[in-house]
């Protein structure tokens, strides 16, 4: 009977019962508890007690304050409908014309991804600053144009160049996905091209529209880099919790601050949620794939529009490599490297490049590992459905966090000793990672850990889910079966992952700007750190050398990988 | 010692009183059932029956409510699927797509600490017994639909199952490779004399492979029997339409042992057919299969004949299927079918509207509780 009972305990169940609860355990201590310290702290005075909301009605109260909330929400909307508009025609002229080069100019607005925000802002300084290129008529070239950058001018240039090709990337995908038998259908009734449009083209594309409007609006309300650089005195929420931290030692206002800057981040977040959950059900429909017709006019004229855009962008692109690379700017146009001898400039130079190097490359790897895993046995364990769904729901909760919020809540929680709990005191086992490596690959791992998440889980479900219970019966354990098929199977999505780990981690500076410490600087403080120091031309070769790393970095994993790619895709053609 | 390996064999696996529920939807309902040491046991039933879920608590795959299993004198009740010594077939085969057809046969060899010769001599007797003979080293993904059936089969077996378990595993092919696999995996599983089940909605597939067939119905067991008794006995009148096709006459009612009054006529059950246990005077429905219904045009007056008028004539191929409408009094009609052969409705120049008289061999007719 002894010999029955024994036998009958499911080792591997109870592994994988174990290893959900540590994810959960895992996210639960570095998602929910620093926020809640952050959360905390936003309802306290500078002597730790209790105070309610008195912290907000002081914010709400204080116009120098609250004013950046109508100033986020003002550029915020402007940026939203400059960068889907813009989005929505570029999508429109990539899926449904016969635009020639499609692969070119997808190309061309996708590499808008590989620049930081802080770059967007150097760049636009030395298009439009007061010694720019335009303000200055192309030095004298011909009559300058003054577009007023610093303020809100500047930052939303900055945030739509940011979130233009975010908008492209999700409005593509909802226009390819449309159905070609109803474009048919209207056409055999005799619509014209408008009431097409507005009865079939929109209907259709509806949630794909709704999500890059809430994901456009998430990032340009919660960016800091842009505002850093060109917002001059034009507060608005991130900058001002930078502001409150760094500048004034007042954390408690910073917390109300990340709050303030939390709760519309958050709505717009779970509305985003909500229509990506319908989009997906619009899918599973069988559908046609729409032919572009050759409208010769019609298509001229987005090639113009794409034409345009495209110059700008490599206009953009040119003009930071250029002023990079230039003596002095504007009265000295000889080409030097001088800039990228960092060694006179305060900020770090190399060495903090090779550590933002170096952290990307742990983030890349504990992030992937991590968030490869946890998508593992949320999506490939039986039974267990509470667990797995809170696991699911705390590996999705980093996506509603701002980096500067991940930040601020990360010196809340690792720079506590220890805790007052009803009188007891728990010292923080993990206050020495505060001022380490460990920390920044912490909060970056956090930070993008949920678009990681998610396509892990995208390519695990492609996997037939009775991979597992086969190997079971057959009494293999299941972590031989991760290793020998799973994860051969989804090695493209996990370098994928890797990549998206590094590229991020590289440009990144909101979270990391309040975490790194002196003795490891990073590039993309020391870009921000520079400019500060009005140095902007190390500054700009810095923000040109985190680009030109990451392109590498892309290009050469496109090549390296392209013979795994072409395997595993033989593999599951069917 | 004969007698005692007889007793071994009959009731190799026994299944009792099996309930699982999801929520408040019950999925079993007491289910019982035992299979011989090498028999083929198909499960058959419409989608939701809870065919598969019964397929699945045997794999250990779902924890019944209540009831137990055994294999043997093993009590497997609460084991998990990797103590269980099953082997299993899914529907989508879940080959491993990145390994070849010999690792994946290899596949649950290798962790029995088996040396490799010895796991090579194995894997090329499957090979050979499946007739994948000289494919061992292509993927998945380069083999046909078949191919990949057998080596999903292959795998299965290779390590020595004490039950197999296959899910709807013909349901992805082609029609014609599905009829040849059907011979083909009845031949190995009596071969290797593995104890089977097969879970299907095909009933022809029931039909030609298995040794004996359990019917279920909204998580019940409905019948169980080989194949003849199935087909020529159904319990229910449920079973008898899901299995082949059934003419039902309805507002029957019993006059005496075998003898029922339908409308103005009388027909005659002969032997029992389930009409013993129900009491005289009350309602009963009639059932016969098209095959067994008789176009007889000189033979007026004759027992259990009745004029009917003919509906419509279906081409069928080999033979015909006629529909007939069967005036029982009154206005009251009823629509029945009748299966012909083609040089039968030539000869007696069958054609629409035409009223000829049709035969009920008593010997055929069932009946059933109304």
């Amino acid at each position: 009977m002894i010999k029955t009972t024994i036998a009958a305990i499911d080792t591997e169940k109870w592994i994988r019962y174990t290893m959900i609860l540590m994810v959960c355990i895992w996210l639960a201590v570095v998602v929910v508890l620093p926020l809640f310290q952050l959360l905390s702290k936003s309802v306290v005075d500078l002597e730790g007690n209790f105070v309610g909301i008195a912290n907000f009605i002081h914010y709400f109260k204080t116009p120098s304050l609250f004013n950046s909330f109508g100033n986020s929400l003002f550029v915020s909307v402007m940026t939203t409908i400059f960068s889907v508009t813009l989005g929505f025609l570029y999508a429109y002229a990539l899926t449904r014309t016969n635009l020639p080069y499609k692969n070119f100019f997808n190309a061309i607005a996708m590499m808008l991804l590989f620049s930081p925000t802080l770059l967007n802002g150097i760049t636009l300084v030395y298009l439009f600053g007061r010694k720019g290129l335009v303000t200055l008529g192309f030095f004298g070239a011909i009559p300058g144009w003054n577009i007023e950058l610093y303020g809100p001018v500047g930052i939303i240039i900055s945030e739509v160049i940011f979130t233009f090709p975010q908008a492209v990337l999700i409005l593509s995908v909802a226009l390819r996905m449309t159905d070609a038998r109803l474009y048919e259908a209207a056409d055999s009734m005799g619509a014209s091209g408008f009431q097409t449009f507005i009865t079939v083209t929109l209907p259709g594309i509806k949630y794909g529209l709704l999500s890059s409007v809430l994901v456009c609006f998430i990032l340009a309300f919660t960016d800091f880099g842009a505002p850093k650089v060109v917002g001059g005195n034009y507060n608005i929420l991130a900058t001002d919790i930078y502001k409150q931290v760094i500048g004034q030692q007042n954390f408690i206002m910073g917390a109300v601050v990340s709050v303030v800057l939390l709760i519309p981040t958050v709505i717009a977040f779970i509305m985003d949620r909500i229509v990506q959950r319908k989009q997906v059900s619009m899918i599973a429909a069988k559908s046609v794939p729409l032919q572009p017709k050759i409208n010769r006019f019609k298509d001229r004229l987005f090639l113009i529009f794409c034409g345009f855009i495209s110059l700008v962008i490599m206009g953009f692109f040119a003009t930071a490599l250029f002023a990079s690379l230039v003596k002095v700017w504007p009265y000295n146009l000889n080409l030097s490297l001088d800039h990228y001898n960092f060694n006179r400039m305060g900020g770090g130079g190399y060495s903090a490049f090779f550590n933002s190097i170096k952290m990307s490359f742990y983030s890349a790897v504990v992030g992937t590992a991590i968030s490869f895993t946890s998508a593992y046995l949320i999506e490939k364990s039986r039974g267990m459905p509470l667990m797995r769904q809170a696991a699911y729901f705390l590996s999705i909760l980093p996506l509603a966090l701002p980096g500067l919020v991940i930040g601020l809540a990360y010196i809340f929680f690792f720079n506590t000793t220890s805790w007052n709990i009803l009188g007891f005191y728990l010292p923080n086992p993990l206050n020495s990672l505060y001022g380490t490596m460990a920390i920044l690959v912490l909060s970056n791992v956090v930070h993008f850990y949920t678009v990681s998440f998610l396509t892990a889980t995208t390519a695990l479900k492609q996997l037939d889910r009775e991979f597992e219970t086969v190997s079971e019966s057959m009494s293999v354990p299941f972590y031989k079966t991760f290793f020998k098929v799973t994860m051969p199977v989804c090695l493209p999505a996990i370098l994928e992952i890797g990549i998206y780990y590094f590229v991020n981690s590289m440009a990144t500076v909101s979270a990391v700007i309040f975490l790194y410490s002196a003795d490891i600087p990073l590039a993309a403080v020391a870009v921000a750190n520079m400019d500060d120091a009005g140095d902007i031309a190390p500054a700009c070769a810095m923000s040109v050398l985190i680009v030109l790393t990451n392109v590498v970095v892309r290009v050469g994993y496109g090549l390296v990988t392209k013979g795994i790619r072409a395997r595993t895709e033989k593999w599951l053609s069917k | 010692m004969s007698q005692k390996a007889n007793l071994k064999n009959s009731g190799y696996l026994r299944v009792k009183n099996i309930d699982k529920s999801f929520g408040s939807f019950r999925a079993l309902k007491n289910v019982s059932f035992q299979a011989d040491r090498g028999e083929l046991i198909s499960v058959l039933g419409p989608s939701g029956c809870g065919k598969t879920t019964l397929l699945r608590v045997v794999a250990g795959l779902e924890k019944q409510d209540s009831g137990e299993v055994f294999v043997g004198d093993r009590d497997l009740s609460n084991y998990p699927i990797s103590k269980r010594n099953v082997g299993i077939v899914f529907q989508s085969y879940a080959l491993f797509p990145n390994l070849t057809a010999r690792q994946n046969i290899a596949y649950g060899l290798k962790t029995r600490k088996l040396k490799k010769s010895e796991i090579d001599r194995k894997v090329d007797a499957l090979l050979q017994l499946t007739g994948l003979k000289g494919l061992g080293r292509r993927y998945p993904a380069q083999l046909s639909g078949g191919q990949q059936q057998r080596v999903a089969l292959s795998r299965a077996i290779a390590v020595s199952p004490d039950i197999l378990l296959l899910d709807e595993p013909l349901s992805a092919l082609d029609a014609k490779v599905r009829v040849m696999l059907r011979l083909e995996i009845r031949q190995l599983q009596q071969r290797l004399g593995v104890t089977t089940i097969m879970v299907t909605h095909d009933q022809e597939e029931a039909l030609t492979m298995a040794d004996r067939i359990l019917v279920m119905d909204q998580g019940k067991l409905v019948q169980e029997g080989t194949p003849h008794e199935i087909y020529e006995h159904p319990a229910t009148p449920f079973v008898a339409s899901f299995i082949g096709s059934m003419n039902f006459i309805g507002n029957a009612v019993k006059q005496d042992q075998g003898v029922y009054k339908v409308g103005e006529h009388i027909l005659h059950v002969s032997g029992e057919n389930g009409s013993a246990q129900i009491k005289e005077q009350s309602g009963a429905i009639l059932a016969i299969r098209p095959e067994n219904v008789m176009i007889l045009p000189n033979e007026e007056g004759r027992a259990n004949v009745i004029k009917a008028q003919v509906e419509a004539i279906e081409y069928r191929g080999a033979m015909f299927r006629v529909g007939l409408k069967l005036p029982l009094g009154g206005d009251t009609k009823v629509l029945i079918e009748s299966d012909m052969p083609s040089e039968k409705i030539s000869r007696l120049n069958i054609s629409e509207n035409m009223v000829i008289p049709v035969h009920f061999p008593t010997d055929r007719l069932r009946v059933y509780q109304a």
